[in-house]
């Protein structure tokens, strides 16, 4: 799993069976510090997620896993938002 | 398997049911690469290194709680030393 910040909606009307009514973001994924750690992906919303949130994926197989029905084609789910990260950066070796 | 440090955690009330009571942590590669998330399973701590499991079908067997558990990477040990022929 990662972080990520949600920074855009994808709308496509054409979708394959299981993902209608899926939302759809626009997710720049980061590690704790904020750094951006590769370019933006599309990931299926399961949480009500919306532009400026930061959230945690799941990605590869395991997205598939948290949609209802399940097993639908996706790579990258938004399966949780992020109150907060207690991550202090010194005492770092 | 992969050696991690342990960085911090990541708190979050809106999230999918299997993370429910879930310790959720930061930690990253010992060897280098980005930091990533992982449940932990074994009471870990901050600065601890860790052995990180990073695959789901093993995710699913040890945590028992069905198939469909959208969790990939697991805490699956406290390591102590690590001892390395150079």
């Amino acid at each position: 799993m990662y972080l990520g910040k949600v920074i855009g909606t994808v709308v496509a009307e054409r979708k394959y069976e299981g993902l209608e009514g899926k939302k759809l973001l626009v997710v720049e994924p980061l590690d704790h510090t904020g750094k951006r750690t590769r370019d933006p992906e599309v990931a299926v919303d399961t949480v009500q997620a919306g532009p400026g949130d930061l959230v945690w994926l799941v990605g590869s197989r395991e997205a598939a896993l948290a949609l209802e029905p399940w097993f639908v084609p996706v790579d990258a789910a938004i399966v949780g938002i992020v109150d907060d990260v207690d991550a202090p950066v010194s005492g770092r070796k | 398997m992969k050696l991690c440090r342990v960085e911090g955690t990541v708190v979050g009330s809106v999230h999918h049911k299997v993370y429910d009571g879930q310790k959720l942590l930061v930690v990253t590669p010992l060897d280098g690469g980005d930091s990533f998330l992982a449940v932990d399973r074994v009471q870990a701590g901050v600065g601890d290194t860790v052995l990180v499991n990073q695959e789901g079908n093993g995710a699913r067997q040890l945590l028992k709680m069905g198939q469909q558990v959208p969790i990939r990477s697991l805490i699956v040990g406290v390591v102590d030393e690590v001892y390395r022929d150079e």
